[in-house]
């Protein structure tokens, strides 16, 4: 993980511009923006590990990365791939602070790395920016609840017609 | 070779076969196979034949080759039952007995001006072939083609050659997504609606055309009223118990329609309010 020269001028674009923070207010921009820093990721390298104190949350800008987790006897299983436009990690937000996969980046990827603790912080000072910033994760949770279920359904899986 | 125009679903003949010999055989995955038959006629994209196996029974079967190919008809079958398993049999030079081409197909004419967005799951992707071979041969007449294709693993995709082929192009854009994956795959991974928002269309001047498992159609759906897209924009092909092909006998009624002769392809907003009906 290589952190990246960025003015505050340019993060605040970055962040401005991420999906994730689309309808939040120029004080609630500038605020995420006082806790990021840029970071790249080449392909390969891990961004997060499973098991890791989960104290950053992440907005990715470009890229791709697989959420993947290990498994004896099978190495390591892709669960699913993120990339540009999507958030990465909500761990941060409960505890036990803990990440439960593993997100690896397949291209180089960039993100903007929020200071977790911070944010946890602003949101409990700050009632109406916690809201927006839960809202929004929840959003992300929901989605990714659904995905998960579909997954479940094994869509794909040859029907049982014994007369075709 | 034999040159014929569709057949008048209502006509006595629409029930009678005509032999055909097949030609060739290729394995796309453990279960699925394309079948090339010496028999050519006119068709529409998403159209089916029912492909008679000799002593086993006949099956829907939706052409999956070039609408402009009139010298040969493709099929592509999954193997699950007594029917397919025989017609998998087959090799080059058996005779097999073919009836069609039935039913409404994708509107390639409405589409005419617009984006168009397939998606395809599994072995959906064998009914919309045709559509990209149509769509490609008249490509000014489109405006952005893309295909989203999502398949149980990477083994399980099928045409993947033409998928290669498609994705070189400058002028279509593809994205495919597997369930399940070795980590040495180097794509997206995950459930084919998750691609929907990647892609860049036009919901006022899109139509999305959908084939595949019918849960994963309904979730499709869902992902494309979120990007905007209304349902009288969004075709979907159905599938369901087909047997005469003509309407005539009921097995593939599905509320007020007949799937054989009022689909397989249905805009949307003409079977929302069934689709999700368990007793249909």
């Amino acid at each position: 993980m290589n952190p990246e020269e960025s003015n505050p001028e340019a993060l605040l674009i970055a962040i401005t511009q991420h999906k994730f923070c689309t309808g939040l207010s120029d004080a609630h921009l500038k605020t995420l923006a006082s806790m990021a820093e840029a970071v790249s990721i080449e392909p390969g390298r891990f961004l997060i590990r499973e098991g890791g104190k989960a104290d950053r949350f992440y907005l990715i800008r470009t890229g791709k990365l697989f959420i993947e987790m290990y498994a004896p006897g099978r190495g390591a299983v892709p669960i699913t791939t993120i990339g540009t436009g999507d958030v990465l990690g909500w761990s941060w937000s409960l505890p036990p602070y803990r990440w439960h996969f593993d997100a690896k980046a397949l291209t180089l990827t960039r993100v903007v790395s929020l200071d977790a603790n911070k944010l946890k912080d602003r949101c409990d000072e700050d009632h109406d920016f916690g809201y927006e910033i839960i809202k929004r994760l929840l959003l992300v949770a929901q989605n990714r609840l659904q995905q998960t279920r579909m997954h479940m359904l094994d869509l794909y899986k040859p029907p049982q017609v014994e007369q075709l | 070779m034999q040159q014929r125009s569709t057949i008048a679903p209502n006509s006595f003949d629409a029930l009678i076969p005509e032999t055909a010999r097949v030609t060739s055989v290729r394995k796309e995955t453990v279960d699925t196979f394309t079948m090339d038959l010496d028999r050519g006629f006119r068709f529409e994209p998403g159209q089916f034949n029912m492909l008679y196996a000799f002593g086993a029974g006949e099956v829907p079967i939706s052409i999956s080759g070039d609408p402009a190919d009139s010298s040969r008809l493709v099929h592509t079958i999954r193997s699950v039952g007594a029917v397919t398993k025989r017609l998998e049999a087959l090799r080059p030079g058996d005779m097999l007995g073919v009836r069609g081409p039935y039913g409404e197909g994708w509107p390639m004419a409405k589409a005419r001006g617009h984006d168009i967005v397939i998606v395809a799951g599994g072995i959906g992707l064998a009914p919309l072939r045709p559509v990209i071979y149509h769509a490609l041969r008249h490509r000014d007449d489109y405006g952005n083609v893309v295909l989203l294709y999502g398949a149980r693993s990477p083994e399980d995709m099928i045409f993947e050659s033409e998928l290669h082929r498609w994705r070189g192009r400058f002028d279509m854009g593809v994205k495919v997504i597997v369930d399940r994956a070795p980590s040495s795959w180097r794509t997206h991974v995950g459930v084919v609606t998750t691609l929907i928002p990647k892609v860049y269309f036009d919901p006022i001047d899109t139509i999305a055309m959908v084939c595949g498992p019918e849960v994963m159609m309904r979730f499709v759906v869902r992902e494309f009223q979120n990007r905007g897209l209304t349902e009288d924009k969004i075709y979907v092909s159905m599938e369901r118990n087909m047997k005469c092909a003509v309407g005539l006998c009921g097995h593939c009624q599905f509320g007020p329609e007949f799937i054989c002769a009022d689909g397989p392809v249905f805009r949307y907003d003409r079977v929302r309010d069934i689709i999700g009906i368990r007793e249909i």
